[in-house]
């Protein structure tokens, strides 16, 4: 009888699930290894990378945009050029193909600001499976064009009308589904968070970003960046690019959370800095909880970080001190978001300003000779309308 | 041996299964919740299992759901639980999502539950491999480990599951979440001679279980049977104290006769 510990990062991770999903869990992670290992598949995957996502996606110098960073030479990882305008179409093909794989014909997927919704119907329309959104119903109101786009693409998007209605409650009713559909479905998580496999196996996919990013850098520059920048929700986008740095020790690597109205306000996303250990969905991480372990509600102008959670992985990075994490203010990242859009020509998802805002604060505590690699996850076309409120610009 | 393994015995002798009913803890009051558990057990309610309301019940339909969301608004944590459990006048288990627990901290869970009288914890969400911690607490105070296992578990999983179970093994009927069906799945009785086969610890059946001929249908071939939204429904939709205890101990009353075979 075995009882070692599986998908562990440390004291993190492992899977906290009722047992009607660890037959599947068993199956999903014994595809993704056999999948890993598989020519065809990986072929299928960069051939559908290639012609479809768009890959590899190109790197930007911002040299306008380096000015106010205090003149530090700023790349940008262009994962907003990606097809569905983010680094998630990366996990979702991936993850798509492995449901043919399995045999299974239905996903269902949470989603917050819409782009991991988005990206799950696009997937599903090309390879002709059935999927289902879920979405809190807080969030189908502020991302209304996201839920549009879903349609058209074919998807059933369902509002969740439980707990605070936003990603955590969207991410509970998706389980539920699973629980009940597990013989038939797919869950396609959108992050590097719940149970095992779905850390790695979604890190596996977005580790893409930095394996191109680390050439591409050496191409231009001749040099690895001095640092590594990624916003930080469930933590996909941010492994994707750090992974492939992990054992240069001298690359910093650091996530930026959402800072909210700021770490001292209570009303923040800040899951690293601001939270602690515990469990939720699946994994034991870091989490924003009450004294009584009961999760508590984030809060950020960006609904893609707006998650009380982090994947395990970082939390992991975090402990050891390989990855640092900061909190970015709302306020901060839509200076940001402003900047890059007036001095690049970039409008970036305001989950990405997150990523900007700390290029800005490091550029300027690092100066001029160093190289800082962002990634830029995706791009702000989703955000237009919560930008265009923030900053009064009269949408009639 | 524990007292809920003697219950089992006894119930065995006598020919019937036991009857396990369901509250979530301060739901709708304190003084309600521990109020509608006295009239369970007046109806014949053999053990109690008090839910610690959670914020992502992920395993909960939405009958749970929302009686969680208002115990947590009325402020039920670690405390109100145990208060809970040492009102009920019969051996008593805390079903509890893992977080919870944590957060109190696993030896300190597990001697206050103890001092409140509870003989044990059902863990909807903790796999036997993140269990060391949990299995060494709960075996030091001699609390029983109550793990769920469901249709689509493997025969070599359960042997592992159930071999860290203690009191008893619960087996949910169907895949799916809690909260009352009309009709029984087939799923459970296969299931139940699955962990037979691995196991001698007591089987007990939950999950969509609402009515007396759902119980005496079980309670052919599982030792036990387990009530959880049938009895929060009637609570919620009755506002007068004593009405609501009324339909709860009858409830109560027909599932115990149901269960005698
Ligand atoms: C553009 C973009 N960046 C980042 C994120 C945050 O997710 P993660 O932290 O998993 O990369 C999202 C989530 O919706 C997103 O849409």
């Amino acid at each position: 009888m075995t009882t070692e510990l599986i998908g562990h990062f440390g004291k993190f991770g492992g899977r906290f699930v009722p047992e009607a999903l660890i037959t599947a869990l068993d199956e999903l992670a014994k595809a993704h290894r056999e999948a890993q290992q598989d020519p065809s598949f990986q072929l299928e995957l960069m051939e559908l990378h290639r012609t479809y996502t768009g890959r590899p996606s190109i790197i930007t110098e911002a040299k306008r945009f380096s000015e106010h960073a205090g003149g530090a030479r700023i790349f940008l990882k262009r994962e907003d050029l990606n097809h569905t305008g983010s680094h998630k179409i990366n996990n979702v093909l991936g993850q798509a193909l492995l449901t043919k794989r399995m045999g299974k014909r239905r996903i269902i997927a949470e989603t917050g600001a819409g782009q991991h919704g988005v990206a799950s119907a696009t997937a599903a329309a090309l390879l002709g499976l059935e999927c289902v959104v879920y979405m809190g119903e807080e969030d189908t109101k502020r991302q209304a064009l996201n839920v549009a786009r879903m349609k058209l693409l074919g998807a059933e998007v369902i509002p969740v009308t439980t707990g605070s209605r936003t990603l955590k409650d969207a991410i509970n009713e998706a389980m539920r589904d699973w629980v009940t559909n597990v013989e038939s479905t797919h869950y396609l998580l959108g992050t590097v968070a719940g149970p095992d496999p779905f850390p790695t196996m979604v890190r596996d996919f977005h580790r893409i970003i930095g394996d191109e990013s680390r050439m591409q850098m050496m191409e231009l520059t001749g040099r690895l960046p001095d640092a590594v920048l990624a916003c930080v929700g469930g933590g996909s986008n941010a492994i994707g690019i750090f992974y492939a740095f992990l054992e240069d020790k001298e690359v910093r690597l650091i996530g930026l959370e959402a800072g909210g109205d700021g770490l001292d306000s209570g009303r923040h996303a800040a899951t690293l800095v601001g939270g602690s250990p515990g469990v939720l969905h699946g994994t034991r991480t870091y989490v924003l909880q009450d004294e009584n372990g009961q999760t508590r509600e984030s809060h950020s102008i960006s609904a893609g970080l707006d998650y009380p959670g982090v994947g395990p992985e970082h939390a992991y990075l975090y402990e050891t001190g390989r990855a640092e994490y900061r909190a970015v203010t709302d306020k901060e990242a839509m200076t940001a978001f402003a900047l890059l859009s007036k001095t690049e020509g970039i409008i970036p998802a305001i989950e990405t300003a997150h990523a900007l805002a700390g290029a800005i604060e490091i550029g300027k505590e690092m100066g001029p000779r160093a190289n800082l690699l962002i990634n830029l996850s995706g791009r702000g076309d989703k955000d237009v309308q919560t930008a265009a409120k923030y900053f009064g610009i009269p949408l009639e | 041996m524990s007292l809920i393994s003697e219950r089992f015995a006894l119930a065995q002798e006598e020919n019937r299964a036991l009857l396990i009913g369901y509250l979530t803890a301060g739901f709708p009051t304190m003084q309600r919740c521990k109020s509608a558990i006295a009239a369970m057990i007046d109806g014949g309610v053999d053990l109690i299992e008090v839910g610690f309301p959670y914020s992502d019940p992920v395993m909960d339909g939405p009958v749970i759901q929302r009686a969680s969301e208002l115990a947590i608004e009325n402020g039920v944590g670690a405390r109100e639980v145990f208060e809970v459990v040492a009102s009920s006048s019969v051996p008593t288990l805390v079903m509890s999502y893992w977080n919870p627990i944590e957060r109190y901290g696993v030896t300190d869970f597990t001697r206050d539950l103890k001092a409140a009288g509870g003989c044990g914890v059902i863990t909807p969400d903790l796999t036997v491999e993140e269990s060391q911690e949990w299995i060494s607490a709960s075996q030091s105070l001699g609390l029983d480990r109550v793990y769920v296992v469901a249709p689509s578990t493997t025969d070599s999983r359960l042997a592992n599951v159930t071999a860290r179970c203690s009191g008893f093994v619960y087996a949910a009927s169907l895949m799916g979440v809690t909260g009352a069906r009309s009709a029984l799945s087939g799923a459970a009785e296969s299931l139940v001679k699955r962990v037979r086969a691995v196991t001698n610890t007591p089987v007990c059946v939950g999950l969509g279980v609402s009515n007396g001929q759902q119980a005496s249908e079980i309670a052919k071939y599982a030792d036990g049977v387990i009530v959880g939204s049938a009895f929060i429904k009637l609570l919620a939709e009755t506002q007068d104290e004593i009405e609501a205890n009324k339909s709860l101990k009858s409830l109560a009353e027909e599932l115990s006769r149901a269960v005698r075979r």
